[in-house]
């Protein structure tokens, strides 16, 4: 990095620094792409530090100033971006915002941040704000982007956006206002907070997770050198700018690197963008790259037949030399040039239809991704790659290297993040980037630090033989059996979920005396095995209670104990016992949350005999279940649930020690 | 919007009216196909910049309302007077060229074209340049065409279906060819929208979409709009002023609240016994 002159001495420390900067180093690179009118529309390092000027400097004429927090809410757009920057230039804070946030969530983080201002989107995020304003008393002024459907509205508190940067741009035409703000930015040392983002609030009320400017830019800075970006990378940004990932991947990473950042026309659009722009760098959860998977399936589907059998044998022929090409292990020659030419005819169209043809580097995380999954991507050439991170981090604790990149583990600590396990099995860490504290909640931020300063993430992981990270479980999830071995439900249960035949498992084993699950067949994918194998059935209950099912799962399970027994640390959780549940859990009947995620505690009271069961020993059960129907109906369904024993696996000896 | 392209914004011309003058005014109009009365001796007018629902039974000659003011059915008696000049004849692309631009019960686009154009076939009537000239696609008609091109866009933007910009119209589901659809007939920029049944055969949340963009067509484009509808709700909600036809005949005309109290518009709707 070369010197810059700035005050503190060198390099920047904060955004508008590196904004500063890049209009002089990268004057002429692309900084921001935006589809508008169907025509890719691009503003350079130079013009878009002067759109960041003209709206700062219209913002200071309203009014903002150090430390005052504005609120932005809308889908990815340049104007958007541009107002972080702007008001981190003035050393005020901006406070992103679902767009999607219902008014209710809207009001409570607008009043908790206590902004002054908001800059949003369109006339829907205003009325949300305004339907608040009684519970919101600090909000003054609320500046739209785009003025459709506000002609009518009181425009006293409104302001056009256009009309802020035109006043900008008015008093930018004094050489000294725009000295003196170059100056001011100059001027900072990164201590002040650079943005509050809110938890997602899964665990109760959502958080303002202060982060400081020098810190943030530290952490940015390590993962682009980590990840070599640099301005010749292109992010697509469609993730939700008030997300951790999306201000840290691309405003942060984009601002320190120099990269290039394109929003898509709408959010609709995103995939036909993805393919235009052609991202070198890309993230999705894991759930975006199931859908792709599924998608490409099922397109290959209606095919010809030639196609389809091309597609299959070079899928097999990628399955098994793609992953060690990527990753630049020995392969065969024979398998190099197969390889070669599926790429010329499968795997290189493919990746273009998806828009991944220029990717680099690619992550996801949020939750576990199926290891076939994982290397369907990998195996065709995309580098995927998984990290694991928290707002309280600003994102990265842990991320896999190129070449040790592996689908269970999230991968080793990201640079200079140190990271441990306590006591409890609970992952803490300390990291360039971690947060300063929560906003206006000194007593919650107290609650997750250590007294020696590490985060305490709620997560339990355990680290392999190499080094790696693996997040097993909520660290309040994870019990014991009776033996004292670790239980960790949720990691056993993803381990069964992979199988494409099994859609749901709930694991029991806390306070037992040995692991046992309940499991639920995919009616997809185990009715289509029936069908391939001629075997009939008149109802998912039927299907459900078959013995070649039960075999077939009998299968799953085993080989799950065959991987646990591979695990020193989970090899004690191994399952004894199973049963095929007679219904599919429903978000209907109480037994799913709507994100269809498994109610544990309702689960337990509800199949209270069919659990006993498991560990009484009888081979059978008989029990009555009350179901409700989609049109509210409530009726009882009745079924005699056999429960099966599976062999466990003697614990492999921990290479650990012998390795050290 | 971005500064790069100049923002053009879609507008009714200007024709002299201020809002809540006359436009088009129906006087004692009646059509009938041989023997079959289609309409009976109907009056109403329509207002400059309001929305104006025709309502009725089935068969209760709305469909064939619309037909008469864009031209296509020609009414045996009765006058109709649109800018204050009374018509005589008019055929419907007469109509189309003085501001009248509609859409169809039964979607009426090019099915194996896309979207982008669909809505660009609706800018023909005000392309100058001539076929020479376009197949030639070459100076003037280059430039006329990338204009016309930005007028599109806009009301892609305007109806948010960027995303389906170039999928060919026979591939989207109903609720989004209605937009197209509604799209084709805004390019036209048109001073009176005639709307037949726009909601038909939609769920809630398309027909709320579809509520919204045409209340902004009118509010922001200045559109004065004729709608034939079925949904009440929605007919209630987003009217200026209802009429009410039964068995060709007028039997109520004046605000929603008006028309719901009604008596004959009850009696249509719910039957009496005779």
């Amino acid at each position: 990095m070369q010197s810059t002159g700035i005050t503190s001495g060198g390099k920047p420390v904060t955004f508008p620094q590196y904004l500063l900067l890049n209009a002089r180093r990268f004057a002429d690179r692309p900084a921001m792409r935006f589809k508008d009118y169907g025509i890719w529309q691009t503003w350079n390092w130079a013009e878009q530090m002067v759109e960041v000027r003209n709206l700062a400097l219209g913002l200071k004429a309203m009014g903002l100033g150090p430390g005052d927090r504005i609120a932005i809410a809308g889908s990815n757009r340049p104007r958007l971006y541009w107002a972080f920057c702007a008001a981190q230039s003035l050393k005020a804070i901006p406070v992103p915002v679902y767009a999607d946030a219902v008014a209710e969530e809207m009001a409570y983080v607008l009043d908790n941040s206590g902004v002054r201002f908001a800059i949003v989107q369109d006339q829907e995020q205003v009325d949300k704000i305004q339907s608040m304003a009684e519970r919101i008393p600090l909000l003054t002024d609320i500046i739209f982007d785009e003025p459709r459907g506000l002609r009518d509205y009181d425009l006293a508190k409104l302001h056009d956006y256009e009309a802020v940067a035109e006043s900008g741009r008015a008093a930018g035409a004094d050489a000294k206002a725009v000295s003196d703000w170059e100056a001011g930015i100059a001027a900072s040392d990164g201590s002040e907070i650079s943005a509050i983002l809110y938890t997602s609030g899964t665990t109760g009320r959502s958080k303002g997770v202060m982060l400081g400017a020098a810190r943030s830019v530290k952490a940015a800075e390590d993962t682009a050198r980590f990840d070599h970006l640099d301005e010749h990378d292109e992010v697509l940004a469609y993730l939700p700018l008030a997300w951790v990932g999306d201000h840290y991947l691309n405003y942060a990473q984009g601002y320190v690197s120099g990269l290039c950042m394109s929003c898509p026309e709408s959010p609709d659009t995103v995939p036909l963008n993805l393919r235009e722009i052609g991202p070198t760098f890309y993230f999705a959860p894991p759930r975006v790259f199931e859908g792709l998977l599924t998608s490409v399936m099922i397109r290959m589907e209606d095919a010809s037949g030639l196609k389809k059998k091309l597609f299959r044998h070079f899928l097999a022929v990628a399955k098994a030399h793609g992953e060690k090409i990527l990753e630049g292990r020995p392969v065969p020659l024979s398998g190099r040039i197969a390889y070669w030419f599926g790429d010329k005819i499968i795997y290189g169209p493919l990746r273009n239809v998806l828009g991944f043809t220029r990717i680099r580097v690619a992550y996801t995380a949020g939750e576990a991704i199926g290891p076939d999954l994982f290397s369907f991507f990998r195996s065709l050439g995309i580098n995927l790659k998984q990290l694991y991170g928290q707002t309280e981090a600003f994102l990265y604790v842990t991320c896999q290297k190129d070449g040790e990149v592996r689908p269970d583990t999230v991968g080793p600590a990201a640079p200079d993040v140190e990271i441990r396990i306590a006591e409890s099995g609970e992952v803490q860490f300390r990291s360039p980037g971690m947060f300063v504290g929560y906003y206006n909640a000194a007593e919650k931020t107290a609650e997750t630090l250590t007294p020696d300063g590490f985060v305490m993430t709620g997560d339990a992981g355990i680290f392999d033989a190499q080094g790696h990270l693996k997040i097993i479980d909520r660290a309040k999830d994870v019990g014991k059996l009776n033996s004292g071995a670790l239980f960790a439900p949720k990691y056993i249960e993803n381990k069964l979920k992979f199988f494409p035949n099994i859609k749901e498992v709930v694991a029991f084993g806390d306070k037992r005396d040995f692991g046992a699950v309940m499991l639920n067949i995919d009616l997809t994918a185990v009715g289509n095995w029936a069908e391939r194998n001629n075997i009939s059935y008149g109802s998912y209950q039927e299907l459900a209670g078959l013995p070649q099912v039960y075999e077939m799962m009998r299968g799953h399970v085993e080989q799950t104990n065959r991987d646990l027994a591979a695990e020193p640390m989970m090899a004690g959780a191994q399952i004894k016992r199973f049963l095929v549940l007679h219904k599919e859990l429903d978000a209907d009947d109480g037994e799913l949350t709507r994100t269809q995620k498994v109610r544990r505690s309702f689960i337990d009271e509800r199949y209270a005999p069919l659990i006993a069961a498991l560990y009484d020993g009888s081979s059978e059960k008989y029990v009555e279940t009350e179901v409700t129907f989609e049109d509210g109906r409530k009726g009882m369904i009745s079924a005699t649930v056999r429960i099966v024993d599976v062999p466990v696996f003697p614990a492999a000896a921990d290479h650990r020690e012998a390795a050290e | 919007m971005n500064a790069r392209i100049q923002h053009v914004e879609l507008h009714a011309a200007d024709d002299g009216l201020k809002p809540g003058d006359v436009m088009l005014n129906i006087e004692n109009v009646s059509l009938s196909f041989g023997g079959v009365k289609a309409i009976t001796d109907i009056s109403f007018d329509i207002r400059k910049g309001e929305i104006r629902a025709i309502i009725g039974p089935n068969g209760a000659g709305k469909t064939s309302m619309l037909n008469v003011i864009n031209g296509f059915y020609h009414p045996q008696q009765g006058t109709i007077t649109f800018r204050g000049q009374a018509r005589s004849r008019m055929q419907p692309h007469e109509a189309a060229l003085s501001g009248i631009a509609r859409t169809f019960q039964n979607v009426a686009l090019f099915k194996g074209m896309s979207t982008l154009d669909n809505i660009m076939s609706g800018r023909t009537l005000k392309m100058n340049t001539n076929f020479f000239w376009q197949m030639l696609h070459v100076g003037p008609a280059r430039n006329e065409e990338i204009a016309h091109r930005l007028k599109v866009e806009e009301i892609i933007d305007f109806l948010e279906i960027q995303a389906i910009r170039k999928t060919p119209v026979g591939k989207l589901p109903y609720g989004l060819q209605k937009r197209v659809e509604l799209g084709r007939a805004l390019a036209m920029e048109p001073d009176l929208l005639l709307l037949d049944e726009p909601m038909a055969g939609m769920n809630l949340e398309e027909k709320e979409d579809m509520s919204r963009f045409i209340l902004d067509v009118n509010s922001q484009m200045g559109t004065t709009i004729a709608l034939i509808e079925h949904d009440m709700g929605v007919v209630m909600d987003i009217s200026d002023r209802v009429v009410v036809l039964d068995y060709g005949r007028k039997i109520g005309d004046g605000t929603p609240g008006e028309v719901k109290a009604n008596q004959d518009v009850i009696d249509a709707y719910l039957g009496v016994s005779h």
